[in-house]
């Protein structure tokens, strides 16, 4: 059924993520993004929404059935209206929590579910991007390979977000050409993890490489054990988790100077009065529905058990290359003002641009 | 609940639909293209075709409960805005201009069909009905209109000039805006209902255009021309403000959609095309890798399908709002903005990289590039829906943002 309207139950979530996102994000997303520093209050507030654990049986520590797709997809993008750096870090442990629920053996899923679904937000991870040019999210460098019952990891990653306070990361590795994915503990003497890189974007989310000589892993630290993963799934997953992202993003920006435009006074009339302004703004205004629209098509999908590789595709091409265009005409909007960082356009028009660069940030 | 996945009735019907073009339609593409002016005899096949139909009256008991707006549960409803888009774009997917020839389905007939009184449906519901909105002299200020209606006794006297009016020959009647009250602005404009016939009513000449070839396109004087006076569409009085006009202008909710949705069909003619080039020669398209690592004709392919993706929803979402009774002036006109320019641009690119093919008229490519333009011009201009969007998001009124 083709239905374009939210839900009584999908309403109060957004507006409860949206509460906090104003008492706790918006006021504090300069501050976080100059200092490089998420208050752990606020990641422990919004992990009590329960953001991560929606859909963990409460056997493992979840909240049992429910966090659909769709209404991921609508709690990330008020999370990152507020900041695109919270919002990954807050729903981090998703990353780590959503792949093992889905593919996950019971073993697996007892070992490590309970360890992370508990009343404190606690940091684990998924590392996918690599630091080279062409990188490709579907053509890994990053390898595994088979050695004494158990799998030996080689190769680089880098963006892997709190990678340095996370006791489990879960490396994407590419095992006789299929990728994989494989839990490290982050002890493992063949797991280097180096210093906070310093990016384009993303300012207050700490990020590291993650270097993997040799390392070791038993068979049992494969997702899915013998039986494996469906990678391509997760990903489409977490590609419309970053078009959620997107979306928020650009609607903070839209919602800034389509304020901003109104009081600005030049030529002794507000510039939103002169059309090639107006026009940016109104770009934006439907850009941004279309990203939403894009986004919400490839979780309706998911959510009805399709597949939604062409639709997730899509959907992230599009987010990509939108959200820059957005964000541009953000920073445009006011002008010199734009580009200092005492408003938050700019730091909007850095963070769109990982949209399109970055894999796996977020997943719905 | 937000459920964007295409029911699969509805991809059944649009398969049908589409077959039905290519069938009908892209047969005499090419013909009607070259012959231009002349009626494609073969679409009377669709004369008595139920296409704009007379809304099935409501059922009073259903309409007597308060209706539980959209957006909360259950609500939506899947209705016939929508079924309309979706066959647009699937006949438009065979043939715009051909689409737009259909008998008896004119934007005269949709005036009529949202406007029109019980009787006056009765009287001029199997005619083809065109509209005539512009000037020589006011194109997208629709509310200077010059044309004057002047009550004498129980007729209305026309006198003006219509131009770009189209199925401006094939059509047996025409609604005419014109001021009963030129100081009144905008307030003093009606649309009256002129049949073809009446005298001082005289189609002057048509049209030879870039594209959309098979469709006429032509102008009318009006010379004292006297039509009863329950032929006026909607009330005669000039209301104060713009309240009245704001009510003419309310079919384009439903109509720019409708064109956002002709937008898309030539667009996704244009695509399939393309697609059916690449894998001629091999390229497997498998919605996977970086499009930085795919050749540059791949990555502009599936740029423009996610594009057509964007056109698609923005343009079901502003239908579906109708269906369900929601305001959509800001939402349709966000979706012709959007999917007329792009479909403009898609076609351009799509002949582009297709080349020899692209640019020869062997094949259609050409003539879509021809044919999306004026998605771009027709029922407001792409800037008179940037203006209407500004206006909507900026809340500001058309004297503070002209
Ligand atoms: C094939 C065809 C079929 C048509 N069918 C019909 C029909 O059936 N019935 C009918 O009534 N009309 C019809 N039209 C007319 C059509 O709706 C008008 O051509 C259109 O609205 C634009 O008006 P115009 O051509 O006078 O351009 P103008 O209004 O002169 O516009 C010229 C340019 O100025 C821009 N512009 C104008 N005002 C503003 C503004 N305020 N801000 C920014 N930019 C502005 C426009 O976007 C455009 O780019 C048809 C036209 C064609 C070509």
């Amino acid at each position: 059924m083709l239905d374009f309207s939210i839900s009584k139950e999908q309403k109060m979530i957004k507006n409860e993520i949206a509460k906090l996102v104003k008492d706790l994000v918006v006021d504090n997303a300069h501050e976080m993004d100059e200092t490089g520093e998420i208050q752990p209050e606020t990641l422990q507030s919004i992990w009590e929404m329960g953001v991560s654990t929606a859909g963990v049986p409460e056997e493992f520590g979840g909240m049992g059935p429910g966090g659909s797709p769709v209404d991921t997809a609508l709690i990330l993008e008020e999370l990152a209206c507020g900041d695109m750096a919270v919002a990954v870090a807050a729903t981090l442990p998703s990353l780590f929590i959503q792949p093992l629920l889905q593919f996950g053996t019971p073993e697996q899923q007892k070992k490590y579910l309970p360890m992370y679904c508990g009343e404190k937000y606690k940091p684990c991870t998924l590392a996918v991007n690599e630091p080279h040019f062409r990188f490709d999210a579907v053509d890994l460098k990053t390898t595994a390979t088979r050695n004494n019952g158990g799998y030996v990891l080689n190769g680089e990653k880098c963006f892997v977000p709190l990678a340095r306070k996370a006791e489990h990361i879960m490396v994407a590795a590419s095992l006789e050409g299929k990728s994989q994915l494989f839990i490290v503990e982050s002890g493992n003497p063949g797991m280097h993890i180096g210093e906070r890189e310093k990016n384009l974007g993303l300012y207050s989310l700490e990020s590291s490489e993650v270097k993997l000589t040799d390392c070791q892993v038993a068979d049992d630290d494969r997702l899915g054990e013998e039986n494996g993963c469906d990678y391509d799934r997760i990903l489409q997953r977490t590609r419309i988790g970053l078009c959620a992202m997107a979306t928020g993003v650009c609607r903070a920006s839209f919602e800034f100077v389509r304020k901003y435009a109104k009081e600005r006074v030049q030529f002794g009339e507000p510039i939103a009065h002169r059309q090639s302004v107006a026009f940016m703004i109104a770009e934006m205004a439907y850009e941004v529905d279309a990203i939403r629209l894009l986004t919400w098509k490839a979780a309706s999908r998911l959510a009805a058990g399709l597949d939604a590789g062409r639709e997730s595709y899509l959907a992230k091409l599009y987010a990509g290359e939108k959200a820059m265009k957005i964000c541009d005409y953000g920073v445009q909007v006011l002008g010199g003002h734009g580009y200092v960082r005492d408003y938050p356009v700019e730091r909007y028009y850095r963070n769109s641009r990982g949209i399109s660069i970055l894999e796996a940030m977020a997943i719905v | 609940m937000i459920d964007l996945n295409m029911p699969e009735k509805v991809e059944t019907m649009q398969n049908n639909m589409k077959n039905l073009a290519r069938s009908m339609f892209r047969p005499i593409s090419r013909k009607y293209d070259e012959a231009e002016h002349e009626y494609p005899k073969e679409l009377d096949f669709f004369r008595n075709l139920p296409i704009m139909n007379k809304p099935k009256k409501k059922d009073p008991a259903k309409t007597a409960a308060p209706k539980k707006p959209a957006g909360e549960d259950g609500g939506a409803k899947l209705g016939a805005n929508l079924g309309l888009i979706f066959s647009t774009e699937a006949l438009c997917w065979g043939d715009a201009a051909l689409l737009l020839s259909l008998p008896n389905a004119g934007l005269g007939n949709a005036a009529l069909l949202a406007v029109g009184t019980d009787e006056q449906i009765e009287r001029f519901g199997k005619k083809w009905i065109a509209m005539a909105i512009t000037e020589p002299q006011s194109g997208s200020d629709s509310g200077s209109i010059s044309t004057t209606a002047v009550l004498e006794g129980d007729e209305w006297v026309l006198n003006g000039e219509k131009i770009f009016v189209t199925c401006a020959e094939r059509s047996d009647a025409v609604v005419v805006w014109a001021t009963v009250d030129k100081a009144a602005g905008k307030a003093g404009v009606k649309s009256f209902l002129v049949e073809k016939g009446t005298p001082g009513f005289k189609l002057e000449k048509l049209e030879h255009k870039l594209g959309i070839r098979a469709s006429d396109t032509g102008t009318f004087l009006l010379n004292n021309c006297r039509i009863p006076k329950n032929n006026i569409l909607g009330s005669a009085e000039v209301k104060q403000g713009t309240e009245g006009f704001k009510g003419v202008m309310k079919t384009f909710d439903n109509t720019r959609p409708l064109v956002a949705a002709m937008a898309n069909g030539i667009a996704s003619a244009a695509i399939d095309f393309l697609k059916e080039q690449l894998e001629k020669t091999g390229a497997k398209l498998d919605y996977k890798k970086n499009v930085h690592n795919l050749d540059s004709v791949e990555k502009a392919y599936y740029r423009m399908e996610a594009e057509l993706e964007a056109m698609r929803l923005l343009t079901w979402r502003a239908a579906w709002m109708a269906d369900n009774q929601l305001s959509n002036n800001l939402e349709a006109s966000m979706s012709k903005a959007k999917a007329g320019r792009m479909a403009t641009l898609i076609t351009q690119e799509v002949c582009d990289i297709c080349g020899p093919v692209g640019y020869s008229r062997k094949y259609l490519a050409e003539k879509w590039m021809r044919d999306s333009k004026i998605m771009d011009i027709f029922e407001g201009t792409g800037q008179i829906q940037h203006l209407i969007v500004a206006r909507n998001v900026l809340k500001l009124n058309s004297s503070e943002l002209r």
